[in-house]
């Protein structure tokens, strides 16, 4: 089979499919149960470390101050 | 380590130095000019390196500790400057081509060849585009990331190199188009070398960018970084396909594309329509889910609408370049294809522009009083506007009429100074007191002065080329009784002039208020009181 119709066969089949499904899966995972609770955290990080960067690792008592 | 410091020093003489000479080699063989004047600049650029590394070399070097506990600010601070003074070039070149195209004589008879309409547009839409614009997403994506990651940037001076790689990319460009160094691509103008360079500094903003957010200390991506990287990734790609070419000689400017016919034209668009949305559209939008919550004070509306905006935005925009080529050799399905996904990209585009908007829901009352947030706010509503506008242009009917109209002028400059160039403006005011550690800005009045300046400007600019676009469409295809053409193209031209100078004094309404924008965040550094918990900490005084 000629490369050009190959390349348009699979595009049309089996990549618009794999495309749509991962759109669709997309949208699930975003209304997924919990999410709400979930995003609610995430939508406030800008909120968060405005001045300096979070402590590292070996001072976690502080992390956790810093999202409270 | 002090050794690994050293070894990599002598490289980067090495590299200096080869590269000073062959721009020396490059000066003298030069073919055309651009070529040559760019050979010099690189010449003294990089020689000017050798020597400033050459001096350094042994010096013992005091590494700075506890650089990790702070955020690397002070490339951000140049960033925001570049940003307001490439602002400035390039609506002071915008405003004097739109009075060239009113009034002639302004290509002036010694400067033909130079600083003519057509040398300066091209100018003109970089210098917007990537200068004023480019300048915005590096230094904001910069702040983004390190804010939204609670990380430093990654990658020490590298951010350094990224700034300065591209002021530089910048004047090759700039200095390339006067002299006649251009591959006459839309938006993608620069000659060979030229975005060899580009793509060599592009991936080291990639680098910079992910690996910050690598080393993140947040658990999850903030959706504005998504916007930020995809559209790296994706100017990257769009770039590096639209600009496949085959330089003639290594010492001169000229290349040759190595895709043919329609299929180049079908990349052109597919690269010019993907500027807009991935450069102008998704890093700008990462600008917006960022900076409209910290100014609002309040979280974005709906996360949930962020994610699936994102992934909608990027899926569709993709495909929408063929509706620049309605009417054309290309295939009549691709443009179709084009048309359709245009019209389904009205979705995403305000799903995205009501989150925004919602955000303000419960503190409507800052509109009233906080000017930078209304400068945001028109910024959403100039969007909704243009990615309204735009996909009913993308119809193939209506685009019999619009296309090479001034309306797609007038579209690009809603587009481009309603949204992009106010989202940027508030962006601006946000950073400039943050980044200097002051109190608030210097004068919020002249913050509303260049609110009303820009807006009223943006709209003269777009209704005078509404009515000049859709007369000269009108007037192209009114035909007589017998089927004959009514009007010469010279007609359309004597048609537009009153419309011209209304268009060129929207852009000196929309100039000033920058202008206004460059003296208030001057003195907001020079004499804004400074913020009272951070005196402690020591800030460069630039």
């Amino acid at each position: 089979m000629e490369l050009y119709t190959l390349l348009r066969q699979f595009a049309d089949s089996w990549m618009l499919l794999f495309l749509f499904t991962f759109f669709i899966g997309v949208i699930v995972w975003a209304f997924r149960p919990g999410s709400t609770k979930a995003y609610k955290d995430t939508a406030n990080i800008p909120f968060r470390h405005d001045d300096a960067p979070a402590p590292s690792q070996d001072q976690p008592a502080a992390t956790k101050e810093a999202r409270a | 380590m002090a050794k690994g410091r050293k070894m990599s020093n002598y490289i980067k003489l090495i590299a200096l130095g080869l590269v000073t000479l062959f721009a020396m080699i490059g000066t003298n063989y030069a073919r055309d000019l651009a070529y040559q004047v760019h050979a010099i600049i690189v010449m003294i650029v990089a020689g000017g390196l050798f020597l400033h590394t050459l001096r350094r070399t042994d010096e013992p070097k005091v590494a700075p500790a506890g650089l990790e506990n702070e955020y690397f600010d002070s490339v951000i601070r140049a960033g925001t400057i570049a940003t307001a003074f490439w602002g400035v070039v390039g609506f002071l070149a915008g405003t004097f081509i739109a009075f060239q195209l009113a009034f002639p004589a302004l290509n002036f008879e010694w400067a033909e060849g130079l600083a003519n309409f057509g040398r300066l547009r091209p100018l003109h839409t970089s210098a917007v585009i990537f200068a004023f614009g480019g300048n915005a997403l590096i230094a904001t994506s910069f702040y983004v990331v390190q804010r939204t990651s609670a990380a430093r940037l990654w990658g020490g001076n590298l951010a350094w190199f990224v700034f300065w790689g591209y002021q530089l990319f910048i004047v090759l460009a700039a200095t390339g188009y006067l002299l006649g160094g251009t591959q006459s691509k839309e938006y993608a103008e620069p000659e060979w070398y030229v975005d060899l360079w580009l793509t060599i500094v592009w991936v080291a903003y990639l680098a910079v960018f992910l690996g910050t957010i690598i080393k993140r200390k947040e658990p999850h991506i903030y959706v504005a970084n998504w916007f930020y990287l995809s559209f790296i990734v994706t100017v990257a790609m769009l770039h590096l396909i639209n600009n496949m070419t085959i330089p003639v000689s290594i010492w001169g400017s000229k290349s040759v594309i190595v895709w043919p016919g329609v299929q180049d034209a079908m990349i052109q668009w597919w690269y010019g329509h993907n500027a807009v949305g991935f450069f102008l559209t998704a890093g700008f939008l990462g600008m917006m889910y960022y900076f409209i919550p910290k100014q609002a004070e309040r979280p974005v509306f709906s996360y949930k609408l962020s994610i699936i905006h994102f992934w909608a935005l990027i899926f569709l925009y993709i495909w929408a370049g063929p509706h620049h080529l309605h009417y054309t050799a290309l295939p009549d399905w691709a443009s179709t294809l084009g048309m359709v996904m245009s019209v389904i990209l009205w979705m995403p585009s305000w799903g995205g522009m009501i989150n925004g908007l919602m955000t303000l829901s419960g503190a409507w009352d800052k509109l009233r009083t906080d000017p930078v947030i209304r400068m945001m706010v028109i910024s959403l509503g100039f969007y909704g506007m243009s990615t309204f506008e735009g996909p009913m242009m993308s119809i193939r009917a209506v685009n019999s009429l619009s296309h090479y109209t001034d309306w797609t002028i007038g579209h690009v400059h809603s587009g481009a100074l309603g949204w992009n160039g106010m989202i940027t403006f508030g962006a601006l005011y946000y950073l400039v007191p943050a980044l200097w550690k002051r109190e608030s800005l210097y004068s919020l009045r002249l913050v509303s002065w260049h609110f009303w300046l820009a807006t009223l400007g943006i709209i003269l600019y777009a209704a005078s080329m509404w009515v000049t676009g859709i007369m000269e469409g009108l007037m192209w295809r009114e035909v007589d009784a017998n089927g004959f053409l009514v009007n010469s193209f010279a007609d359309t031209v004597a048609a537009k002039f009153p419309m011209y100078v209304v268009r060129g004094l929207g852009g000196v309404m929309f100039l000033a208020g920058s202008i206004i924008m460059c003296y208030n965040l001057w003195m907001t550094v020079r004499k804004a009181p400074a913020k009272e918990a951070s005196l402690t900490v020591p800030v460069p005084a630039e």
